[in-house]
């Protein structure tokens, strides 16, 4: 289990020595978007029109976060389910997108697309909101105002602390369960 | 009989609902640092120690625990002897309106085909009861997305008794795996019909993690589901470890002799509930 700090844009340098189960540090620009955004990001890519963040080499940030209070940049910001994103993912990975963060367990075309393109996903800890925002130092919408919580922002991230959950090489961090020890057969 | 004026709810409801979010109940700290004990794995250590500094810095900042503020569930208990003055349940939306916006709460409600949001959180869930006495008792949820997402309602066939929910409920565990922000906490609703079981799993979740039930049968067979699940090793994050699981509640009702409803309501780590009596 190495560490690793890693600056934005991420290049595949970046990526290839990653393994599942180290911990990287982010410092520079990270994008948020969910559910609704990658609907939107996707209609934009079918219309052939241009993105509101530059896709190559970007992390994007599966965040729906809560309003700032006076005083500070953004509410609480921790991750979301990332599954609700697998269908549009594989195309943002060969548009250049090379990393995401978020929760939970990817589909298998994602781990495919990962491996394709030398993209990662990463994970932050989930329900950890409060703390996280403590790594965000500004943030601003870029796109979709109207979404609200799901609208599109750039954000400026110093140490945001994540672990590589699937890596470029098919390599995975979660615990698979024990059926057995739990008294399932199948 | 006792009048109570239903304005009278909407300031202790919105504060309610601001406080549950950034305030994690004692009982649920104490597992935390418990379990971060009793974990072999340092990843497991590490989310528990993220855990406790989260609530902590929630508490010092006044941001709310998880940006996913959740709908809002109220359960809420009329005493008999009480006639409530004007619309309760308006004046509990109200106070769940003010306390989401005030407390910089994140709205999530929309709607379920445009996904358009409905801006303030609105409608909040209520549940009504009526109970002996001239008190009112509100019950406020915060219940997020990734873990609700997790829960699961079935028909079970009677033949298949507890064998076939404790299997029903562990597949589920195992299913879920780390998207729900494991450790969880399970509440498991059996009995009654295709619509109360669910009722009776959520309202489990609004018991303390440390309290057993009243049943001891019960009781035993909580035990016993709890085991079960933290054997499958998914621990907190997903990341492997003894504690998948903080704690299983289940509420029983009597069902048609025909069915056995079955009801998963699985609860996120943050778990965020307070009680108000009026
Ligand atoms: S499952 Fe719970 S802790 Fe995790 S993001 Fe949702 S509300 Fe927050």
């Amino acid at each position: 289990m190495a560490e690793y700090t890693l600056n934005t844009p991420l290049t595949d340098e970046d990526i290839t020595p990653l393994k599942a189960g180290d911990v990287v540090f982010i410092n520079g620009t990270i994008y948020t978007a969910r559910d609704a955004a990658h609907k939107r990001l996707m209609d934009l890519i079918d219309k052939g029109e241009a993105t509101p963040f530059e896709l190559k080499g970007s992390i994007v940030y599966y965040v729906g976060p809560s309003p700032a209070p006076p005083g500070r940049p953004i509410g609480a910001a921790g991750p979301t389910t990332s599954y609700r994103m697998d269908t549009y993912a594989p195309r943002l990975h060969a548009l250049g997108q090379k990393a995401s963060i978020g929760k939970g367990k990817r589909s298998e075309e994602v781990k495919a697309a990962l491996k394709e393109h030398k993209a990662v996903y990463f994970g932050a800890t989930g329900g950890a909101g409060a703390l996280l925002s403590k790594c965000i130092t500004a943030a601003k919408v870029i796109a979709f105002d109207e979404l609200g919580p799901e609208a599109i922002r750039e954000l400026t991230v110093e140490k945001f602390p994540l672990l590589v959950i699937n890596d470029c090489h098919g390599g995975e961090l979660y615990a698979v369960p024990d059926r057995k020890a739990a008294g399932l057969e199948d | 009989m006792r009048t109570v004026k239903a304005q009278d709810v909407i300031a202790p409801v919105a504060n309610m609902c601001r406080e549950a979010n950034l305030k994690l109940p004692d009982d649920v700290k104490q597992a935390f640092r418990d379990h971060m004990e009793s974990e072999d794995s340092p990843a497991a250590k590490e989310i528990f120690r993220q855990l406790l500094e989260n609530s902590a810095m929630a508490e010092e900042t006044g941001l709310p625990l998880c940006q996913d503020c959740g709908l809002a569930v109220f359960f809420v208990d009329i005493g008999e002897d009480v006639i409530v003055e004007g619309s309760l349940k308006d004046a509990v939306t109200q106070g769940m309106i003010q306390g989401y916006e005030e407390g910089y709460l994140r709205k999530s409600s929309c709607d379920p085909m445009s996904r358009a949001n409905t801006g303030d959180n609105a409608p909040a869930i209520i549940h009504f009861d009526f109970v002996p006495g001239d008190k009112i008792t509100i019950n406020f949820m915060a219940k997020g997305g990734g873990s609700e997402n997790m829960s699961r309602v079935t028909m079970l066939a009677p033949a298949q008794g507890w064998e076939g929910i404790k299997k029903f409920v562990v597949n589920r565990v195992a299913e879920a795996g780390p998207n729900p922000c494991p450790p969880t906490m399970l509440g498991i609703g059996i009995g009654g019909t295709f619509e109360r079981a669910p009722i009776l799993a959520k309202r489990s979740l609004m018991r303390p993690l440390n309290d057993t039930h009243a049943d001891p049968e019960i009781a035993k067979l909580e035990a016993e589901l709890l085991d079960a699940v933290n054997a499958l090793g998914i621990g907190p994050m997903g990341l492997g470890g003894k504690t998948t699981c903080l704690g299983v509640k289940i509420e029983m009702a009597p069902c048609h002799l025909a069915s056995l409803p079955l009801a998963v309501n699985v609860q996120c780590h943050s778990i965020r509930h307070q009680e108000v009596v009026i």
